[in-house]
Parts: C-alpha cells; sequence; structure tokens
C-alpha cells in the first residue's frame, strides 16, 4: 500500500469517527427505536419487503411532526439471520438509548429474550419467538404483538370448522409442516383441539431446506386424503406445497396456510394466481394496498418528487412493517401522553405498549386489546384467499378457542 | 511479537521448548494481559465489551477447529452440532440438577467430546472431501436428534433457558461481567492449545496431517490420535457451545446451525490453519469485521441516503465489502492472517539494515 492510500485511509476513517461523535449528541426531543432485520441473510425474502414498510411509516410519522412532538430516530441493524449479531445489535441500541427494539427472527428473538429482561428494554417480536411469550407475567419485556403460532393453528381449525359446515367430527385433516422447532409448536394445540372437535389429525413433516415435499403431497392426496390441509411452511417450501398440492389435484379452497406461507411472493413462486386459486392464508396484519395509511406513505413519496416504495409489491410483508412502525409509534404516544410531554424511558413505553387497544390503522391492524398479562393481544387473525388474481379478504378479524389457549399457556408456567 | 533476538543461544532443550525465549516477549505478554484484564474492560463502554465478548466465544470454538482441521488435517464440517451437544448437556444439568457453570462446562465439553469422538471414527477409513461429508451427516443428525427428542430439548420450540452462572454468590449478567468469565476460558483455551500443539500429542497431529502412512510408520497410533484429535476438537467446541449458553441465557439448536459450522470453518482458513494466533485472529476477523464496516458505512452513507434507504445499503454494501476484504487478505497471503502477521514482524526484525 502506497503512502498517500494509507493517508487516505486515515482520514475517512477520522471523518467517520467525527460523524459518529456528531451523531450521537443525541437530541432532545427525539425517541430511538431499534430494529433488527435480516435483509442479507436466510430470510431475506421477508426482511427486504418488510422492513421497508417499517421505515415508511416511522418516515410519515415524522413528516408530520413526529409523535407528540418528539421525532423518532430508526436504528436498524442486519444481522443475516444469525444469533451473535443480533446480540450485538441490541447492545448497539442500548447505547444510542433505544426506548424499544423491533426483533426479527425466532432464534434471535430466544437469544436475546433473558438480555431484554435484564436491560429492561421491550422488545416486540410478531410472527416470531416461542407462543409462551405472549405470557406477560414470565416474559415481562418480550411483546408477540400478534397472533402466535398456538393461536394461528386454534385459528386455522376454527377456519376448516366453518368452511366444513360447522362440524368437525369424523373429519380428516391433515398437517403439513417444516420439520424445526417453530413448525412444531403448534402441534399440542392442533393435538389437543383434535381431541375436543373429534376430527382425525395426521401430521407430515417437511425437512429442511422444504423444497422438496412430493412424498408427504402424495401421502396426503393419495392415501390420507383428507377434508382440510393446514400448512405452516417457510421459505421456499410455501410455494413448492402450492404447486405440488395443485399437480395432485388436490382443491387448494382446503388449504390454509400460516403466516410464513401467506405472501404475493409465495404465490407468484408457485406459479402465478391463476394455479394458487382458492388458497387461504392466515394474516395478523391487513392484506394489499387499500388503506389510508399506504394512500398517506404514497402522497409523502409523491411530494418528496419520488415513485412509490418498490417493496409494496408484497403488500403483506410490508404491511406487517407498516403494522409493527404504528404499534410502536402507539405505544411510545401513550407513554409520552401518560407523562406529560416529557420523554418516556422504555419502562414508560412498556406500559403503553400494554395500555394499546382498538387501535385499528383503517383495519390494517387486528382489534387486540394488550395487557400487562397477554403480550399477545388476544391473538387476532383474518383469512385472505386468492381470488381472481388477488387476495381477497375472507371474512373479519377473528380469535379461536381462546380457552385452550390459555389453558395450555398456564400449563408451561 | 515485536522483538529482536541477536546474542540469544539456546543450550539445553528446556530453554528451546520455552514458550517466552527472550525476556521481552514475557514483557509483551504481561502487557498484553493487563491491556485485556485492566485497560479495556475499563476504558470501553459495555457495547464494545459486548462485541468483544462474542468474539471470545468464537476462539474458543476457532482454536478446537483449527486443532483437528488445521494440526490433524482432518476436515470437518459438523463443529456447530458439536457446540450444540455441549450447550444442551450443561443446559439440562444446570435447569434439572442446577449445577454451576464450573461443572456443567467441562461436562458439556466432555459430552461432545464422547459424540465428536465417536462422530470422528469414519475417519480412520476415509479422508478429505469423503470426511467432510460424513461430517456434514453428523451435523444434520445431531440437529435432528435434539429436534425431536423431548427428553434433550426440552419444551417449547427446542430451546431452554438457563440461569446466569453466579460466582461465589454473585450472578455474572453485564457484559462486564461476562467479559471476564468469557476472557478467562477464551485464555485458559489459549494456553491450553499452546501447549497442546508443541507437546507429543501435538507433533503426533502434524504428523498425521503431513503424511498419515508415514505417521504410522515411525510408530504413531493413528487410530488414537485420530479419535483423539476429533475429541479434544469437540471438547472446544462444547465449551464453546456452553459459553453460548450462557451468554443468551438460552440453548437453542437453531443457532448451531450448518452456516455456523462453514463461519468457524472460515475463521480458521482466513486466519490460518495450524496455528493458534491465526485461530484468535480469524475468530476476531469473521466476528468483528463486519461490525466495524458498518460503523464505518453508517455515516459515510449517511451523508448521501435517507434514513430508510441507508439500512438496505449499508446492509447489502457491507456483505460486498466482507467479501472483497476475505478475498483481499488471502490474495495477499494464501495462508492466512497469521502468515501475513509474521511476515510483517519478520520485516521489521532486521529493519532498518535489512542487509
Amino acid at each position: 500500500m502506497s503512502r498517500s492510500s494509507n493517508w487516505r485511509m486515515t482520514a475517512i476513517a477520522a471523518g467517520a469517527v467525527a460523524l459518529m461523535a456528531g451523531n450521537a449528541a443525541a437530541q432532545d426531543k427525539e425517541l430511538v427505536f431499534g430494529l433488527q432485520c435480516d435483509r442479507t441473510g436466510a430470510t431475506q425474502t421477508v426482511g427486504v419487503f418488510l422492513c421497508p414498510g417499517y421505515h415508511d411509516y416511522i418516515s410519515l410519522v415524522n413528516s408530520k411532526g413526529g409523535i407528540e412532538g418528539y421525532k423518532i430516530r430508526v436504528l436498524e441493524i442486519d444481522h443475516e439471520y444469525k444469533v451473535p449479531p443480533a446480540m450485538e445489535a441490541h447492545e448497539r441500541f442500548k447505547k444510542e438509548g433505544a426506548v424499544l427494539e423491533g426483533l426479527y427472527g425466532t432464534p434471535q428473538t430466544a437469544a436475546l429474550t433473558k438480555k431484554l429482561e435484564e436491560d429492561k428494554i421491550l422488545g416486540t417480536s410478531p410472527g416470531f419467538g416461542t407462543a409462551a411469550a405472549s405470557d406477560g407475567k414470565r416474559y415481562p419485556y418480550v411483546f408477540p404483538i400478534a397472533a402466535s403460532y398456538w393461536s394461528q393453528g386454534a385459528a386455522a381449525v376454527a377456519f376448516a370448522k366453518k368452511e366444513l359446515g360447522g362440524n368437525l367430527k369424523g373429519k380428516k385433516i391433515a398437517y403439513l409442516f417444516y420439520d424445526n422447532p417453530a413448525g412444531k409448536e403448534p402441534l399440542v394445540i392442533l393435538e389437543d383441539l383434535a381431541k375436543s372437535e373429534g376430527f382425525d389429525l395426521r401430521t407430515f413433516a417437511v425437512p429442511a431446506p422444504g423444497v422438496e415435499m412430493a412424498a408427504q403431497v402424495l401421502d396426503i392426496t393419495g392415501r390420507y386424503r383428507p377434508d382440510f390441509v393446514i400448512t405452516h411452511l417457510f421459505g421456499r417450501s410455501p410455494s413448492v406445497s402450492i404447486r405440488e398440492l395443485k399437480s395432485k389435484g388436490y382443491p387448494l379452497s382446503k388449504v390454509v396456510s400460516f403466516v410464513w406461507g401467506a405472501s404475493e411472493a409465495d404465490i407468484k413462486a408457485a406459479g402465478g394466481y391463476e394455479v394458487a386459486n382458492g388458497y387461504h392464508t392466515i394474516q395478523f396484519a391487513g392484506v394489499g394496498l387499500d388503506f389510508q395509511v399506504i394512500k398517506d406513505i404514497n402522497a409523502m413519496y409523491q411530494a418528496q418528487g419520488k415513485p412509490a416504495p418498490t417493496a409494496q409489491e408484497v403488500s403483506v410483508f410490508y404491511n406487517r412493517g407498516v403494522m409493527i412502525a404504528a404499534i410502536h409509534t402507539e405505544a411510545a404516544r401513550a407513554a409520552i401522553k401518560a407523562k406529560g410531554g416529557t420523554k418516556p424511558t422504555s419502562e414508560d413505553i412498556k406500559k403503553g405498549m400494554e395500555s394499546i387497544k382498538g387501535f385499528t390503522l383503517g383495519g390494517m391492524v387486528p382489534p387486540m386489546e394488550i395487557t400487562e398479562l397477554d403480550h399477545e393481544g388476544g391473538g387476532w387473525v383474518q383469512v385472505w384467499t386468492v381470488k381472481d388474481g388477488k387476495l381477497v379478504k375472507n371474512g373479519h378479524w377473528f380469535q379461536a378457542y381462546r380457552d385452550v389457549i390459555n389453558k395450555h399457556l398456564a400449563a408451561t408456567n | 511479537m515485536l522483538h529482536r533476538e541477536s546474542g540469544v543461544f539456546k543450550t539445553s532443550y528446556a530453554a528451546d521448548m520455552a514458550l517466552y525465549p527472550l525476556p521481552i516477549a514475557r514483557w509483551t505478554v504481561a502487557a498484553i494481559v493487563l491491556l485485556f484484564t485492566v485497560v479495556l474492560p475499563l476504558s470501553l463502554h459495555e457495547y464494545y465489551l459486548s462485541v468483544i465478548n462474542l468474539a471470545l466465544i468464537a476462539v474458543v470454538g476457532a482454536l478446537g477447529l483449527n486443532i483437528l482441521v488445521g494440526y490433524t488435517g482432518q476436515i470437518s464440517v459438523g463443529h456447530a452440532a458439536f457446540m450444540s451437544v455441549g450447550a444442551y448437556t450443561a443446559a439440562n444439568l444446570a435447569v434439572h440438577l442446577h449445577l454451576p457453570f464450573w461443572v456443567t462446562l467441562p461436562a458439556g465439553g466432555l459430552m461432545a467430546a464422547l459424540i465428536g469422538a465417536i462422530v470422528g471414527i469414519p475417519s480412520l477409513r476415509i479422508k478429505g472431501l469423503y470426511l467432510a461429508i460424513a461430517t456434514l451427516a453428523a451435523q444434520l443428525i445431531i440437529e435432528w436428534v435434539i429436534n425431536h427428542t423431548p427428553a434433550i430439548s426440552g419444551g417449547a420450540q427446542a430451546s431452554i433457558e438457563v440461569p446466569r452462572p453466579t460466582l461465589l454468590g454473585y450472578q455474572i449478567k453485564t457484559q462486564g461481567q461476562l467479559y471476564y468469565f468469557l476472557l478467562f476460558f477464551a485464555a485458559l483455551a489459549t494456553l491450553a492449545t499452546l501447549n497442546l500443539v508443541r507437546s507429543r500429542i501435538g507433533r503426533a497431529f502434524v504428523a498425521i496431517r503431513d503424511q498419515d502412512i508415514a505417521a504410522e510408520i515411525i510408530g504413531i497410533n493413528i487410530f488414537r490420535y485420530k479419535l483423539l484429535s476429533f475429541a479434544i476438537s469437540s471438547f472446544y467446541a462444547g465449551v464453546c457451545g456452553v459459553l453460548y449458553t450462557y451468554y443468551f441465557g438460552i440453548a437453542n439448536y437453531e443457532a448451531f446451525q450448518i452456516g455456523v459450522s462453514i463461519d468457524y470453518l472460515a475463521m480458521i482458513i482466513i486466519g490460518g490453519f495450524g496455528s493458534v494466533l491465526g485461530s484468535i485472529f480469524g475468530a476476531v476477523f469473521v466476528t468483528m469485521l463486519p461490525i466495524a464496516i458498518r460503523w464505518i458505512m453508517e455515516p459515510l452513507a449517511g451523508l448521501f441516503f435517507g434514513s430508510g434507504e441507508l439500512s438496505s445499503i449499508v446492509a447489502s454494501t457491507r456483505l460486498v465489502l466482507f467479501g472483497c476484504l476475505i478475498i483481499f487478505f488471502l490474495v495477499v497471503e494464501p495462508e492466512g492472517l497469521n502468515r501475513l502477521w509474521r511476515n510483517v514482524r519478520n520485516y521489521f526484525r532486521t529493519w532498518p539494515f535489512s542487509y
């Protein structure tokens, strides 16, 4: 390396340090939100759509003057779906004074659960982490703020019951799942419901990476011949399941998928809306761009002379990002109001989060009620069905078999 | 270390084998010890300690893998699976039998060593890429067994929450306290490896790596030493897994999947095969460089982009830069960072009178 380039490197490094120091001088009227994301790792197909939704909503809030006069600064860290960098991200958020954190990924949520509690910073884990985390007593600083896999399992059974004419007695339901801890988690609920509702349940595990399931699907369609199929798959595998079930002649109108097999991207990868016609998906946030908040975001971009963000192509994930940001914002708003306008601590925001009720964002967010004990907010979901080239709302927000879920939550203590 | 050694004559075998042949080397080591035990923890913010903590855990794992791959020449892509064996052993002992960390930690290591020795049996018949595939199978089998055996993996989502380690009644839980906890084991692992590789066992490993038939002819029991190498390497991996478990407060096998095995292989390739210092360099490089790149990228990219775009650009560019740096260092010195460091050191050895 020549001497001049050495000097240049030093100058760049010094400049970087100076800029960082400038950033560190925190403003009084600023709240820092930490956001963990995966834009480059195993689940990047979700992250590249979800995280822009988060940023766009926060920009929208900032462009309207922030929350009660406080501007929000989002600090995003990409952890590539690896576990150690998630700890680094948490410590970085803590150093920058973040009042809350958006967690990303199930192993990462598990790894940070203890640290969040010790540092008294709340983290939200919608669609990630264990179902037991909805118990606010046991996990005071983790907020799933969306239907857990247990709630999704119960909802899937309730939906199947509705579709099969209101009675599951003697019916056969197949559960096709990704063979990892998250895939196996709803089994206890499904088995319990199979007993109480009187249906026959058979499970079909798909090993990682989940792109080969011809044998399982043949077993389902050729041998077991169920009345309904519940799928719980991740990554590339939902699209494979749609294609396989379709090619074996199984009606997709008798298939319902959990939240991570439910996006436009999965449907496109399966061969398009034509192929996936009739496929049901469980959602914990509204789908599509027909919401006032999305129009506001696009208007904000238009005012800056920019086109609408491309991440909106996959509205299922984009809207989830918007929803997470909106709930973070609401929690902060409630905290600031409760403190009469002074800057809230993470503890205040936790209280604010536990007071969220009746916040629907024009139908995009379910009518959840987060309390000190229930950090899941009631486990609300909505079913959206592929119909005429798009995902169409199929009924209202609903929650199912809360007694069964609560019984199991109590049992894990 | 940076020192001259003119006029040094070794007159005994003991002097020749000494870890620190010169007094100045002893002083340098003392200074480094002082730096790590006093200066760094007192001067650095908790955040930087958390980054160092991650590197310290990685050092233990990388040292273990280097004993197997670098010193004995047996390829393994199942290192992360042995970590999960250690992690779950320690977690079960800590939760069900309420054992303290100074029991669970060696127990986790020993269980991993046992499993590692069993996995090493194919190495007696196969070498190279074939062995890599056999260890890959071990990785997947261990993952599957943990996922499907509730007796090992506990209840919800195959994870077991463990209490923080306690020492003399004090809980070790802040990053500063964990730093000393992890530093102790990383230092112990380094010291143990330094001594192992210059012992009879270490020399047998090197002989097997260089030419196993020749090693057998000169009287090295290949069967015993290959399995021993697997066992020792897995012991380190198991301890590394236990350290992760105590650091995060949870044992979860999803943190020890195949990608992690590849990361550890990358560490020792970048650091340098068959070198203790190389393992440390590699672990630090792979753990800290992506973070350091982000420190520099964030403010620089912040000059040109808004906060939403910034995240996407930093995440992608960081990956590209990290990849480029790996290629750069390996092109400059294919034998790794350890060799690069020795080249620099040798240059200054005679500087400025190099002739």
